[in-house]
Protein backbone atom coordinates (compact mmCIF):
# COMPACT_ATOMS: atom_id res chain seq x y z
CA UNK A 1 0.00 0.00 0.00
CA UNK A 2 1.50 3.04 -1.37
CA UNK A 3 0.51 6.09 0.95
CA UNK A 4 0.18 9.68 -0.59
CA UNK A 5 3.20 12.07 0.12
CA UNK A 6 1.23 14.51 2.01
CA UNK A 7 -0.26 11.93 5.14
CA UNK A 8 3.13 11.01 6.11
CA UNK A 9 4.43 14.27 6.34
CA UNK A 10 1.41 15.33 8.71
CA UNK A 11 2.57 11.87 10.12
CA UNK A 12 6.11 13.03 10.38
CA UNK A 13 5.27 16.37 11.46
CA UNK A 14 3.12 15.12 14.30
CA UNK A 15 5.92 12.98 15.47
CA UNK A 16 8.23 15.83 15.80
CA UNK A 17 5.84 18.12 17.63
CA UNK A 18 5.21 14.81 20.11
CA UNK A 19 9.08 14.80 20.41
CA UNK A 20 8.91 18.21 21.33
CA UNK A 21 5.66 18.38 23.20
CA UNK A 22 7.77 15.75 25.23
CA UNK A 23 10.73 17.79 25.67
CA UNK A 24 8.99 20.32 27.20
CA UNK A 25 7.22 18.77 29.36
CA UNK A 26 9.47 17.36 30.78
CA UNK A 27 11.35 20.58 32.07
CA UNK A 28 8.40 21.75 32.82
CA UNK A 29 7.76 18.46 35.27
CA UNK A 30 11.49 18.67 36.65
CA UNK A 31 12.72 22.76 35.96
CA UNK A 32 9.26 24.48 35.46
CA UNK A 33 7.40 23.42 38.69
CA UNK A 34 8.60 23.73 42.54
CA UNK A 35 8.38 20.66 44.87
CA UNK A 36 4.90 19.96 46.05
CA UNK A 37 4.32 21.93 49.92
CA UNK A 38 3.89 18.64 51.95
CA UNK A 39 4.77 15.50 49.11
CA UNK A 40 7.77 17.19 48.38
CA UNK A 41 9.67 15.95 45.12
CA UNK A 42 7.59 12.63 44.58
CA UNK A 43 4.51 14.59 43.81
CA UNK A 44 6.39 15.16 40.35
CA UNK A 45 5.54 11.65 39.09
CA UNK A 46 1.98 12.29 39.40
CA UNK A 47 1.81 14.20 36.02
CA UNK A 48 2.84 11.32 34.40
CA UNK A 49 0.54 9.26 35.92
CA UNK A 50 -2.46 11.33 35.16
CA UNK A 51 -1.37 12.13 31.15
CA UNK A 52 -0.73 8.49 30.86
CA UNK A 53 -4.74 7.88 32.11
CA UNK A 54 -5.88 10.48 29.99
CA UNK A 55 -4.30 8.61 26.62
CA UNK A 56 -5.70 5.36 27.94
CA UNK A 57 -9.35 6.91 28.02
CA UNK A 58 -8.61 8.39 25.14
CA UNK A 59 -7.49 5.58 23.61
CA UNK A 60 -10.51 3.13 24.83
CA UNK A 61 -12.90 5.77 24.13
CA UNK A 62 -11.33 5.51 20.35
CA UNK A 63 -11.70 1.50 20.57
CA UNK A 64 -15.71 2.04 21.53
CA UNK A 65 -16.25 4.26 18.89
CA UNK A 66 -14.29 2.06 16.74
CA UNK A 67 -16.62 -1.10 17.89
CA UNK A 68 -19.88 0.69 17.28
CA UNK A 69 -18.76 1.84 13.51
CA UNK A 70 -17.48 -1.92 12.47
CA UNK A 71 -20.49 -2.93 13.51
CA UNK A 72 -22.64 -0.40 11.65
CA UNK A 73 -20.19 -0.26 8.39
CA UNK A 74 -18.29 -3.59 8.67
CA UNK A 75 -15.38 -2.09 6.86
CA UNK A 76 -11.81 -3.56 8.34
CA UNK A 77 -10.30 -0.56 8.69
CA UNK A 78 -12.70 0.05 11.91
CA UNK A 79 -11.27 -2.82 13.31
CA UNK A 80 -7.89 -2.35 12.55
CA UNK A 81 -8.56 1.16 14.50
CA UNK A 82 -9.80 -0.85 17.61
CA UNK A 83 -6.82 -3.12 17.80
CA UNK A 84 -4.37 -0.66 17.33
CA UNK A 85 -6.15 1.61 19.85
CA UNK A 86 -6.84 -1.53 22.81
CA UNK A 87 -3.16 -2.34 22.46
CA UNK A 88 -1.88 1.11 23.06
CA UNK A 89 -4.23 1.62 25.76
CA UNK A 90 -3.16 -1.10 27.75
CA UNK A 91 0.69 0.10 27.46
CA UNK A 92 -0.71 3.52 28.42
CA UNK A 93 -2.94 2.39 31.30
CA UNK A 94 0.29 0.08 32.54
CA UNK A 95 2.16 3.13 32.42
CA UNK A 96 -0.45 4.84 34.49
CA UNK A 97 -0.62 1.49 37.16
CA UNK A 98 3.38 1.51 37.23
CA UNK A 99 3.64 5.49 37.78
CA UNK A 100 0.56 5.25 40.63
CA UNK A 101 2.54 2.48 42.82
CA UNK A 102 5.63 4.31 42.25
CA UNK A 103 3.87 7.82 43.95
CA UNK A 104 1.93 5.40 46.18
CA UNK A 105 4.74 3.37 48.27
CA UNK A 106 6.15 6.75 49.79
CA UNK A 107 2.78 8.43 50.27
CA UNK A 108 0.33 5.91 51.25
CA UNK A 109 3.28 3.56 52.50
CA UNK A 110 2.71 0.55 50.29
CA UNK A 111 2.99 0.02 46.56
CA UNK A 112 -0.89 -1.25 46.21
CA UNK A 113 -3.95 -1.59 48.25
CA UNK A 114 -7.39 -2.74 47.42
CA UNK A 115 -8.77 0.73 47.06
CA UNK A 116 -11.99 0.96 44.42
CA UNK A 117 -9.85 3.00 41.75
CA UNK A 118 -7.21 0.64 42.20
CA UNK A 119 -9.65 -2.45 41.77
CA UNK A 120 -11.36 -1.22 38.95
CA UNK A 121 -8.33 0.27 37.17
CA UNK A 122 -7.05 -3.41 37.50
CA UNK A 123 -10.28 -4.98 36.37
CA UNK A 124 -10.18 -2.92 33.22
CA UNK A 125 -6.89 -3.58 31.91
CA UNK A 126 -7.98 -7.09 32.54
CA UNK A 127 -10.99 -6.34 30.54
CA UNK A 128 -8.69 -5.33 27.55
CA UNK A 129 -6.11 -8.27 27.64
CA UNK A 130 -8.89 -10.49 27.64
CA UNK A 131 -10.24 -8.69 24.37
CA UNK A 132 -6.67 -9.42 22.58
CA UNK A 133 -7.29 -12.83 24.32
CA UNK A 134 -10.69 -13.62 22.08
CA UNK A 135 -9.03 -11.79 18.88
CA UNK A 136 -6.57 -15.01 19.43
CA UNK A 137 -9.03 -17.49 20.24
CA UNK A 138 -11.14 -17.11 17.04
CA UNK A 139 -9.90 -18.25 13.82
CA UNK A 140 -12.70 -17.00 11.28
CA UNK A 141 -11.48 -13.73 10.65
CA UNK A 142 -15.30 -12.34 9.92
CA UNK A 143 -16.45 -13.75 13.29
CA UNK A 144 -13.10 -12.08 15.17
CA UNK A 145 -13.49 -8.76 14.34
CA UNK A 146 -17.34 -9.14 15.11
CA UNK A 147 -16.78 -10.88 18.57
CA UNK A 148 -13.76 -8.26 18.98
CA UNK A 149 -16.15 -5.05 17.88
CA UNK A 150 -19.12 -6.68 20.66
CA UNK A 151 -16.41 -7.00 23.34
CA UNK A 152 -14.35 -3.45 22.84
CA UNK A 153 -18.60 -2.45 23.99
CA UNK A 154 -18.51 -4.54 26.62
CA UNK A 155 -15.27 -3.95 28.31
CA UNK A 156 -16.00 -0.16 27.93
CA UNK A 157 -18.76 -0.82 30.99
CA UNK A 158 -15.13 -1.12 33.04
CA UNK A 159 -13.48 2.46 32.00
CA UNK A 160 -17.03 3.92 33.04
CA UNK A 161 -16.56 2.22 36.14
CA UNK A 162 -12.86 3.54 36.69
CA UNK A 163 -14.29 7.10 35.67
CA UNK A 164 -17.41 6.98 38.66
CA UNK A 165 -16.59 5.36 40.98
CA UNK A 166 -14.30 7.19 42.75
CA UNK A 167 -16.91 10.06 42.81
CA UNK A 168 -20.06 7.59 44.09
CA UNK A 169 -17.54 5.72 46.85
CA UNK A 170 -17.31 7.29 49.62
CA UNK A 171 -14.20 4.94 51.00
CA UNK A 172 -11.77 5.60 48.32
CA UNK A 173 -8.43 6.99 50.14
CA UNK A 174 -7.48 8.24 46.20
CA UNK A 175 -7.79 11.71 45.20
CA UNK A 176 -9.56 13.33 42.33
CA UNK A 177 -7.61 15.64 40.62
CA UNK A 178 -10.80 17.24 38.49
CA UNK A 179 -14.62 16.98 39.28
CA UNK A 180 -16.52 17.48 42.54
CA UNK A 181 -15.78 14.39 45.04
CA UNK A 182 -18.48 13.00 47.45
CA UNK A 183 -16.61 13.47 50.72
CA UNK A 184 -12.60 15.28 50.90
CA UNK A 185 -11.87 13.19 54.17
CA UNK A 186 -10.01 10.14 53.98
CA UNK A 187 -8.26 11.10 50.77
CA UNK A 188 -4.61 10.49 51.48
CA UNK A 189 -2.37 12.25 49.37
CA UNK A 190 -4.34 15.33 48.22
CA UNK A 191 -2.99 18.79 47.13
CA UNK A 192 -4.03 22.57 46.65
CA UNK A 193 -3.22 23.01 43.00
CA UNK A 194 -1.03 26.04 42.55
CA UNK A 195 -0.97 27.79 39.51
CA UNK A 196 2.41 26.30 38.03
CA UNK A 197 1.06 22.79 39.14
CA UNK A 198 -1.99 23.08 36.70
CA UNK A 199 -0.58 24.34 33.96
CA UNK A 200 1.95 21.70 34.20
CA UNK A 201 -0.61 19.40 34.58
CA UNK A 202 -2.71 20.23 31.53
CA UNK A 203 0.27 20.77 29.38
CA UNK A 204 1.27 16.78 30.53
CA UNK A 205 -2.32 15.97 29.72
CA UNK A 206 -2.08 17.19 26.26
CA UNK A 207 0.99 16.36 25.39
CA UNK A 208 0.54 12.43 26.17
CA UNK A 209 -2.86 12.76 24.15
CA UNK A 210 -0.80 14.04 21.20
CA UNK A 211 1.43 11.26 21.56
CA UNK A 212 -1.19 8.57 22.05
CA UNK A 213 -2.34 9.43 18.83
CA UNK A 214 0.67 9.62 16.96
CA UNK A 215 1.43 5.78 18.03
CA UNK A 216 -2.25 5.39 16.84
CA UNK A 217 -1.39 6.49 13.47
CA UNK A 218 2.06 4.32 13.50
CA UNK A 219 0.02 1.05 14.60
CA UNK A 220 -2.34 1.47 12.21
CA UNK A 221 0.21 1.85 9.40
CA UNK A 222 1.75 -1.01 11.09
CA UNK A 223 -1.24 -3.12 11.34
CA UNK A 224 -1.84 -2.27 7.27
CA UNK A 225 1.35 -3.58 6.37
CA UNK A 226 1.49 -6.76 8.28
CA UNK A 227 -1.61 -7.10 5.89
CA UNK A 228 -0.02 -6.58 2.68
CA UNK A 229 2.92 -8.93 4.00
CA UNK A 230 0.32 -11.63 4.37
CA UNK A 231 -2.25 -11.05 1.24
CA UNK A 232 1.68 -10.86 -1.07
CA UNK A 233 2.65 -13.97 0.85
CA UNK A 234 -0.62 -15.72 -0.13
CA UNK A 235 -0.17 -15.09 -3.60
CA UNK A 236 3.43 -16.15 -3.72
CA UNK A 237 2.49 -19.22 -2.34
CA UNK A 238 -0.50 -20.09 -4.35
CA UNK A 239 1.47 -18.64 -7.82
CA UNK A 240 4.11 -20.98 -6.79
CA UNK B 1 -37.59 -28.16 20.41
CA UNK B 2 -41.49 -26.45 20.13
CA UNK B 3 -41.21 -23.44 18.32
CA UNK B 4 -43.55 -23.74 15.74
CA UNK B 5 -44.03 -21.30 12.92
CA UNK B 6 -47.39 -20.39 12.41
CA UNK B 7 -48.42 -19.02 8.67
CA UNK B 8 -51.32 -17.61 8.12
CA UNK B 9 -52.62 -18.12 5.04
CA UNK B 10 -55.03 -15.85 4.70
CA UNK B 11 -53.40 -12.49 5.91
CA UNK B 12 -50.54 -13.10 3.67
CA UNK B 13 -52.68 -13.82 0.11
CA UNK B 14 -54.69 -10.45 1.08
CA UNK B 15 -51.96 -8.26 2.26
CA UNK B 16 -48.59 -9.74 0.45
CA UNK B 17 -46.58 -7.21 2.08
CA UNK B 18 -47.03 -7.93 5.29
CA UNK B 19 -46.24 -11.27 5.93
CA UNK B 20 -47.02 -12.28 9.41
CA UNK B 21 -44.14 -15.08 9.21
CA UNK B 22 -43.12 -14.49 12.87
CA UNK B 23 -44.01 -16.54 16.22
CA UNK B 24 -45.39 -14.08 19.10
CA UNK B 25 -41.98 -12.84 20.35
CA UNK B 26 -42.75 -13.58 24.30
CA UNK B 27 -43.87 -16.97 22.87
CA UNK B 28 -40.57 -17.70 21.41
CA UNK B 29 -38.67 -16.81 24.53
CA UNK B 30 -41.01 -19.16 26.98
CA UNK B 31 -40.68 -21.98 24.41
CA UNK B 32 -37.23 -21.69 24.43
CA UNK B 33 -36.35 -21.57 28.05
CA UNK B 34 -39.14 -24.48 28.58
CA UNK B 35 -37.22 -26.05 26.23
CA UNK B 36 -33.89 -25.55 28.44
CA UNK B 37 -36.10 -26.51 31.92
CA UNK B 38 -37.32 -29.77 30.30
CA UNK B 39 -33.91 -30.90 29.17
CA UNK B 40 -32.36 -30.44 32.32
CA UNK B 41 -35.01 -31.97 33.99
CA UNK B 42 -34.43 -35.16 31.92
CA UNK B 43 -30.67 -35.11 31.48
CA UNK B 44 -29.61 -32.93 34.55
CA UNK B 45 -26.38 -32.80 33.77
CA UNK B 46 -25.64 -28.89 34.03
CA UNK B 47 -27.55 -28.15 36.99
CA UNK B 48 -25.71 -31.17 39.28
CA UNK B 49 -22.68 -30.26 37.99
CA UNK B 50 -23.25 -27.04 39.00
CA UNK B 51 -24.57 -28.02 42.41
CA UNK B 52 -22.00 -30.06 43.72
CA UNK B 53 -19.07 -27.71 42.54
CA UNK B 54 -21.00 -25.17 44.92
CA UNK B 55 -21.58 -27.72 47.65
CA UNK B 56 -17.52 -28.16 47.27
CA UNK B 57 -16.45 -24.94 46.83
CA UNK B 58 -18.58 -23.73 50.38
CA UNK B 59 -17.07 -26.89 51.77
CA UNK B 60 -13.70 -25.44 50.87
CA UNK B 61 -14.49 -21.91 51.92
CA UNK B 62 -15.33 -23.24 55.24
CA UNK B 63 -12.41 -25.41 55.93
CA UNK B 64 -9.50 -22.04 54.71
CA UNK B 65 -11.66 -19.64 56.64
CA UNK B 66 -12.18 -21.20 60.09
CA UNK B 67 -13.63 -17.75 61.38
CA UNK B 68 -14.85 -16.54 64.45
CA UNK B 69 -18.31 -15.25 64.48
CA UNK B 70 -18.04 -11.73 63.47
CA UNK B 71 -15.42 -12.51 60.51
CA UNK B 72 -18.18 -15.62 59.25
CA UNK B 73 -20.34 -12.36 59.37
CA UNK B 74 -18.60 -10.30 57.09
CA UNK B 75 -17.05 -12.77 54.51
CA UNK B 76 -20.49 -15.18 54.05
CA UNK B 77 -21.65 -12.44 51.15
CA UNK B 78 -18.14 -12.98 49.62
CA UNK B 79 -18.04 -16.55 49.39
CA UNK B 80 -21.71 -16.31 48.28
CA UNK B 81 -20.95 -14.35 45.47
CA UNK B 82 -17.70 -15.62 44.87
CA UNK B 83 -19.02 -19.69 44.47
CA UNK B 84 -22.18 -17.94 42.40
CA UNK B 85 -19.53 -16.49 39.68
CA UNK B 86 -17.92 -19.47 39.72
CA UNK B 87 -20.70 -22.14 39.32
CA UNK B 88 -22.44 -20.00 37.25
CA UNK B 89 -19.78 -19.85 34.57
CA UNK B 90 -19.49 -23.80 34.96
CA UNK B 91 -23.38 -24.08 33.54
CA UNK B 92 -22.82 -20.95 31.33
CA UNK B 93 -20.32 -22.60 29.04
CA UNK B 94 -22.39 -26.08 29.31
CA UNK B 95 -25.36 -24.40 28.32
CA UNK B 96 -24.54 -22.93 24.76
CA UNK B 97 -21.58 -25.39 24.05
CA UNK B 98 -24.18 -28.18 23.73
CA UNK B 99 -26.42 -25.87 21.48
CA UNK B 100 -23.19 -25.51 19.28
CA UNK B 101 -22.11 -28.95 19.34
CA UNK B 102 -25.59 -30.31 18.52
CA UNK B 103 -26.18 -28.65 16.01
CA UNK B 104 -28.88 -27.06 17.44
CA UNK B 105 -27.97 -23.55 17.63
CA UNK B 106 -27.84 -23.24 14.11
CA UNK B 107 -31.23 -24.71 13.48
CA UNK B 108 -32.68 -22.05 16.33
CA UNK B 109 -31.01 -19.28 14.07
CA UNK B 110 -32.92 -20.51 11.31
CA UNK B 111 -36.23 -20.05 12.98
CA UNK B 112 -37.63 -17.34 11.46
CA UNK B 113 -37.93 -15.44 14.79
CA UNK B 114 -36.78 -12.10 16.75
CA UNK B 115 -32.77 -12.73 17.59
CA UNK B 116 -33.16 -11.03 20.80
CA UNK B 117 -36.10 -13.30 21.59
CA UNK B 118 -33.50 -16.36 21.30
CA UNK B 119 -31.03 -14.63 23.66
CA UNK B 120 -33.43 -13.58 26.09
CA UNK B 121 -34.87 -17.51 25.86
CA UNK B 122 -31.22 -19.04 26.55
CA UNK B 123 -30.36 -16.35 28.97
CA UNK B 124 -34.16 -17.31 31.60
CA UNK B 125 -33.00 -21.00 31.09
CA UNK B 126 -29.46 -19.91 32.32
CA UNK B 127 -31.03 -17.47 35.23
CA UNK B 128 -32.72 -20.22 36.86
CA UNK B 129 -30.08 -22.73 37.00
CA UNK B 130 -27.67 -19.76 38.67
CA UNK B 131 -31.03 -19.02 40.82
CA UNK B 132 -31.00 -22.41 41.91
CA UNK B 133 -26.91 -22.57 42.96
CA UNK B 134 -28.08 -19.51 44.39
CA UNK B 135 -30.49 -20.26 46.73
CA UNK B 136 -29.12 -23.88 47.99
CA UNK B 137 -26.33 -21.77 48.65
CA UNK B 138 -28.29 -19.66 51.00
CA UNK B 139 -28.93 -23.26 52.92
CA UNK B 140 -25.81 -24.14 53.26
CA UNK B 141 -23.60 -21.18 54.18
CA UNK B 142 -26.45 -20.75 57.31
CA UNK B 143 -25.67 -24.20 58.23
CA UNK B 144 -21.79 -24.07 57.53
CA UNK B 145 -21.22 -20.60 58.49
CA UNK B 146 -24.44 -19.97 61.16
CA UNK B 147 -25.30 -17.12 59.81
CA UNK B 148 -29.03 -16.57 59.45
CA UNK B 149 -29.88 -15.82 55.41
CA UNK B 150 -33.27 -16.28 55.90
CA UNK B 151 -33.74 -12.63 54.37
CA UNK B 152 -36.49 -11.68 52.23
CA UNK B 153 -34.10 -8.96 51.23
CA UNK B 154 -31.31 -10.68 50.37
CA UNK B 155 -33.27 -12.75 48.28
CA UNK B 156 -34.18 -10.00 46.06
CA UNK B 157 -30.30 -9.50 46.11
CA UNK B 158 -29.70 -12.95 44.63
CA UNK B 159 -32.45 -12.34 42.33
CA UNK B 160 -30.99 -8.90 40.91
CA UNK B 161 -27.72 -10.67 41.13
CA UNK B 162 -28.34 -13.51 39.17
CA UNK B 163 -30.32 -11.63 36.83
CA UNK B 164 -27.27 -9.58 35.82
CA UNK B 165 -25.18 -12.57 35.82
CA UNK B 166 -27.29 -14.37 33.59
CA UNK B 167 -27.62 -11.82 30.82
CA UNK B 168 -23.86 -10.89 30.46
CA UNK B 169 -23.31 -14.39 30.92
CA UNK B 170 -25.32 -15.63 28.10
CA UNK B 171 -23.87 -13.26 25.80
CA UNK B 172 -20.10 -13.68 26.44
CA UNK B 173 -20.82 -17.36 26.42
CA UNK B 174 -22.32 -17.23 22.97
CA UNK B 175 -19.30 -15.43 21.65
CA UNK B 176 -16.76 -17.70 23.27
CA UNK B 177 -18.18 -20.86 22.17
CA UNK B 178 -16.70 -20.52 18.58
CA UNK B 179 -13.63 -19.95 20.18
CA UNK B 180 -10.43 -22.75 20.41
CA UNK B 181 -10.05 -23.15 24.10
CA UNK B 182 -13.82 -21.58 24.89
CA UNK B 183 -13.55 -23.80 28.33
CA UNK B 184 -10.51 -21.45 29.03
CA UNK B 185 -11.71 -18.34 27.69
CA UNK B 186 -14.95 -17.92 28.98
CA UNK B 187 -14.07 -17.07 32.45
CA UNK B 188 -11.17 -15.18 31.19
CA UNK B 189 -13.85 -13.03 29.07
CA UNK B 190 -16.78 -12.97 31.53
CA UNK B 191 -15.32 -12.26 34.89
CA UNK B 192 -13.83 -8.71 34.03
CA UNK B 193 -16.92 -7.59 33.01
CA UNK B 194 -19.15 -9.02 35.37
CA UNK B 195 -17.25 -7.50 38.13
CA UNK B 196 -19.97 -4.43 38.56
CA UNK B 197 -22.53 -6.56 39.62
CA UNK B 198 -20.60 -8.99 41.29
CA UNK B 199 -18.96 -6.17 43.58
CA UNK B 200 -21.82 -4.48 44.34
CA UNK B 201 -24.13 -7.66 45.27
CA UNK B 202 -21.53 -8.45 47.21
CA UNK B 203 -21.33 -4.96 48.90
CA UNK B 204 -24.95 -4.92 49.51
CA UNK B 205 -25.21 -8.70 50.80
CA UNK B 206 -22.34 -8.14 53.56
CA UNK B 207 -24.22 -5.08 54.52
CA UNK B 208 -27.27 -6.58 54.92
CA UNK B 209 -25.79 -9.99 56.61
CA UNK B 210 -23.79 -7.64 59.21
CA UNK B 211 -26.88 -5.87 59.80
CA UNK B 212 -26.36 -1.71 59.06
CA UNK B 213 -28.32 0.75 58.46
CA UNK B 214 -30.76 1.00 55.39
CA UNK B 215 -28.80 3.49 53.54
CA UNK B 216 -25.83 1.54 53.52
CA UNK B 217 -27.09 -1.38 51.38
CA UNK B 218 -29.92 0.22 49.67
CA UNK B 219 -27.78 1.85 46.83
CA UNK B 220 -25.85 -1.17 45.96
CA UNK B 221 -29.30 -3.06 45.18
CA UNK B 222 -29.95 0.20 43.09
CA UNK B 223 -26.85 0.51 41.22
CA UNK B 224 -27.41 -3.90 40.84
CA UNK B 225 -30.85 -3.10 39.46
CA UNK B 226 -29.35 -0.11 36.85
CA UNK B 227 -26.35 -2.66 35.74
CA UNK B 228 -29.07 -5.18 35.14
CA UNK B 229 -31.28 -3.37 32.93
CA UNK B 230 -28.14 -1.69 31.40
CA UNK B 231 -27.13 -5.67 30.81
CA UNK B 232 -30.24 -6.29 29.58
CA UNK B 233 -30.14 -3.46 26.76
CA UNK B 234 -26.92 -4.50 25.68
CA UNK B 235 -27.88 -7.98 25.07
CA UNK B 236 -31.07 -6.90 23.11
CA UNK B 237 -28.74 -4.77 21.36
CA UNK B 238 -25.37 -6.83 20.66
CA UNK B 239 -27.23 -10.56 20.38
CA UNK B 240 -27.77 -10.19 17.05
CA UNK B 241 -24.31 -9.11 16.08
CA UNK B 242 -22.96 -11.87 17.66
CA UNK B 243 -24.90 -14.48 16.02
CA UNK B 244 -25.31 -13.54 12.21
CA UNK B 245 -23.46 -15.66 10.20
Amino acid sequence: MQYSESRTRNLRWLTYASIGLFIISFWMIFAYVGPERTQGEVQRIFYTHLGAFFASFVLFVVALIAGIQYLRTRHEKWDDLGLSAIELGLIFSLINIVTGAIWARPIWNTWWTWDPRLTTVAIMWLAYAAYLMLRAGIEDPNRRRRFAAVYSILAFSSVFLTIVIIRVRPDTIHPVVAGPTSTSEGIEGDFAMSDRITTTLLFTIFTYVVISITLLWYRIRLENRTKLIQARKMKLLLNA
Amino acid sequence: MSVTTTTPETTSTTQPKKRRLRTPYFQVVASLAWKDLRAEARGREMVNAMLLFSIMAVLIFSFALELDRQAQEATVGGVLWVTIAFAGTLGLGRSLAAEKDKGSLDALLLAPVERSALFYGKMIGNFLFTLAVGFLLVFLLTVLFNVNLFRPVLWLIIVLGCLGFATTGTLVASMSVHARAREMLLPILLLPVILPVIISATRASTALITELKTEDWLPWIQLLGVVDFVFLLAGFFLFDFIVEE
